[in-house]
């Protein structure tokens, strides 16, 4: 994975020190919140309802153990012993003291991360494929572009005040593991004529206007993808609404040109961003791409499975995905236990992460999208030790994209943007489906929620998506069927009236009921959605 | 009544106005009546507390309550965390939030 060279060290380390003094001065009374906030919000240092949260940026969700033990550190001396995994592969810890960020900055710089750019309205954590450089469909490692993306929207002079926030997913296999199409721009790297390049979804986002990104570009070559990506910023750049934050997003902005429109300034742009020189030189990709060099891996390893453990064998068969290498596996580590909270783990478990990657997945961790976290290079022999040690420290719930491997943002138990709680009706929803017989009859079905209109808990893209809403002081959750973030993406459909927090529990219920009475052979439920529409699912709801 | 809240500058912790200083503790938490524009404005200028603002609330048997629930939620703490909550020895803490 990549290393910081000089100049990115000299980047964090300058920005550390221009932080801590800002913290200084803040502290001292010297400049006030409204000049201060700006300033903190651009080091990922938020203030919620309880204290001040600080998100770390994860770049495209992969870290070493090294870095996963730091995460853990923070947690244990800096906040109350437990991180929360986040939607955009980061981490964010909600109980932070104003005069602690300084130190944590500092200590994360140690292992070569930070907080910059995971808030206001810049390009922020460059999002990709949780599985890349392992994953057995992938076309190549979408992280070297992921990492060279990462570098040329740091500090970008230009993109540092967009009219809003904006979001980059990369990947390269055709199943969508990074709702690479719900972003601002998605990248998919494809293959034409035995040559890479890079596909330019542009103009798709969630939150209270969802849209899909429509296909701008079908095959940029990808010695012009900084370029072509710049012209795309640009344009957006220029004619974003700045004047409505309801409208600032790129989706409005094309939506209201139309793609086409949005296409030919984007081409005519491109001209000009191309003659100015901004794609790297082949070298200094391949540098990049060299520290992206798939680890050695053994192909000779053992490729069969002791499944005579039966609770074992379950756990491979959900949470166990098929790795690029013979005799290795992708292990998906549920942060979903029942009844737990999604995506949040404590520093005791974020070490033993930690230690699992260093002694058996060739140092390496992803955080997913979904809030969990991966091991993505476990020879298969290795399987049940890992397992064990998982199951030990309680994160073997074998539950991947099960009804219970729930997406929730963190809600109006901690977010001053929230109008509902969110966790505790994905802990009543996992509760109602806890057993793990009816979780697996009901197949892949992705449930999310999120506690306000601003849609982190993706709940557009759920098969099942619930939303919070604030009615005259009360908590209300609206329901919606038949959304979808991965390659067959979709936005989802509201149901009807909302419902109180059982009440909703309920509803879902009898829509995953209704879906076992109409489903074909091997529908998922998103599928038998499409093939028999709402009408049935409303019925069964509202009777 | 009204109640002022905000959160700490050092801490970011939830605090309320008691009539002569901050708390953590709703239960302190004072009646700014008409005043509070004025004592909001005043301890902005002492940049001890972010971003105050001024609340509506009801007095009860067990001291005043903010009266929306996000408040009541800043008030005591998460409730998918009642260890963590200001009162994490009280299983009965909570009931009055949702």
């Amino acid at each position: 994975m990549y290393k910081y060279d000089e100049y990115d060290h000299a980047m964090v380390d300058a920005r550390v020190a221009e932080f801590s003094d800002q913290v200084r001065r803040r502290l001292a009374g010297e400049i006030t919140e409204d000049q201060f906030k700006p300033l903190r919000l651009m080091n990922g240092l938020y203030l919620q309802l309880h204290a001040y949260m600080l998100r770390v940026a994860v770049p495209y969700g992969t870290l070493d153990s090294r870095q996963m033990r730091m995460l853990a550190h923070i947690a244990r001396k800096y906040d109350r012993d437990y991180g929360h995994f986040t939607t955009r592969q980061n981490i964010q810890y909600n109980w932070i003291k104003l005069e602690d960020a300084p130190a944590i900055l500092e200590d994360l710089a140690s292992v070569e991360m930070h907080a910059i750019q995971t808030s206001g309205n810049c390009i922020r954590n460059i999002s990709s494929d949780q599985w890349a450089g392992a994953a057995a469909d992938e076309i190549t490692d979408p992280r070297p572009w992921a990492e060279l993306l990462r570098q040329w929207s740091s500090f970008h002079p230009e993109f540092s005040y967009l009219p809003r926030k904006f979001k980059i997913a990369v990947i390269a296999a055709n199943e969508d593991r990074a709702a690479m199409r719900l972003h601002d721009i998605g990248i998919q790297i494809v293959e034409k004529d035995g040559q890479h390049g890079a596909a330019f979804y542009v103009g798709g986002g969630m939150g209270r206007t969802p849209m899909i990104a429509p296909l701008i570009k079908d095959f940029v070559p990808l010695d012009d993808m900084l370029s072509y990506a710049e012209a795309c910023l640009r344009v957006y750049n220029r004619y974003g609404r700045r004047d409505n934050i309801y409208k600032a997003r790129i989706k409005i902005l094309i939506h209201e040109l139309g793609a086409d429109e949005y296409r030919r300034q984007v081409e005519e742009e491109f001209k000009h961003v191309k003659s100015l020189g901004i794609d790297p030189p082949k070298a200094e990709f391949d540098r990049i791409a060299a520290q992206f060099a798939p680890p050695p891996l053994d192909a000779s390893a053992p490729d069969e499975i002791d499944r005579s453990d039966p609770d074992f064998a379950v756990w491979v068969d959900q949470n166990v995905a098929k790795h690029k290498v013979s005799g290795h596996a992708i292990v998906n580590i549920s942060l979903k236990p029942v009844g737990g909270i999604p995506g949040d783990a404590s520093s005791a478990q974020i070490d033993l992460m930690a230690d699992l990657a260093e002694k058996y997945s060739h140092d390496e961790l992803r955080v997913t999208h979904a809030q969990n976290i991966v091991l993505p290079h476990v020879r298969k022999a290795d399987l049940y030790a890992v397992w064990q040690a998982l199951d030990a420290a309680g994160l073997a719930t074998p539950n991947l994209d099960l009804i219970s491997d729930i997406i929730a943002c963190p809600g109006l138990d901690y977010c001053s943007l929230a109008n509902a709680r969110s966790i505790p009706v994905a802990q009543k929803i996992a509760q109602r489906f806890a057993d793990p017989a009816r979780q697996r009859d009901l197949g892949e079905l992705k449930l999310k929620i999120s506690g306000c209109i601003n849609a982190c808990g993706h709940h557009h893209a759920g098969h099942i998506g619930i939303l919070g809403v604030d009615r005259k002081g009360t908590e209300n959750y609206q329901l919606s069927l038949g959304g979808s973030g991965a390659e067959d993406v979709s936005l989802g459909t509201i149901t009807g009236p909302g419902f109180d927090e059982d009440g909703v529990v309920d509803a879902i219920e009898r829509v995953t009921d209704k879906y076992l009475a109409e489903r074909n052979e091997g529908e998922r439920f998103v599928d038998t959605f499409r093939r028999v529409g709402m009408a049935p699912f409303k019925e069964a709801i509202y009777g | 009544m009204k109640l002022l809240t905000g959160n700490d500058l050092k801490t970011g912790f939830v605090t309320w106005w008691t009539g002569s200083d901050w708390s953590l503790h709703i239960e302190d938490a004072a009646d700014v009546g008409e005043h509070g524009e004025a004592i909001l404005a005043a301890e902005e200028g002492a940049r001890r507390v972010n971003a105050p603002y001024i609340i509506n609330g009801e007095q009860t048997a067990d001291g005043p309550r903010p009266a929306h629930i996000k408040d009541r939620i800043r008030a005591l703490g998460p409730t998918v965390r009642p260890d963590l909550t200001l009162k994490p020895a009280d299983p009965a803490a909570g009931d009055w939030v949702i």
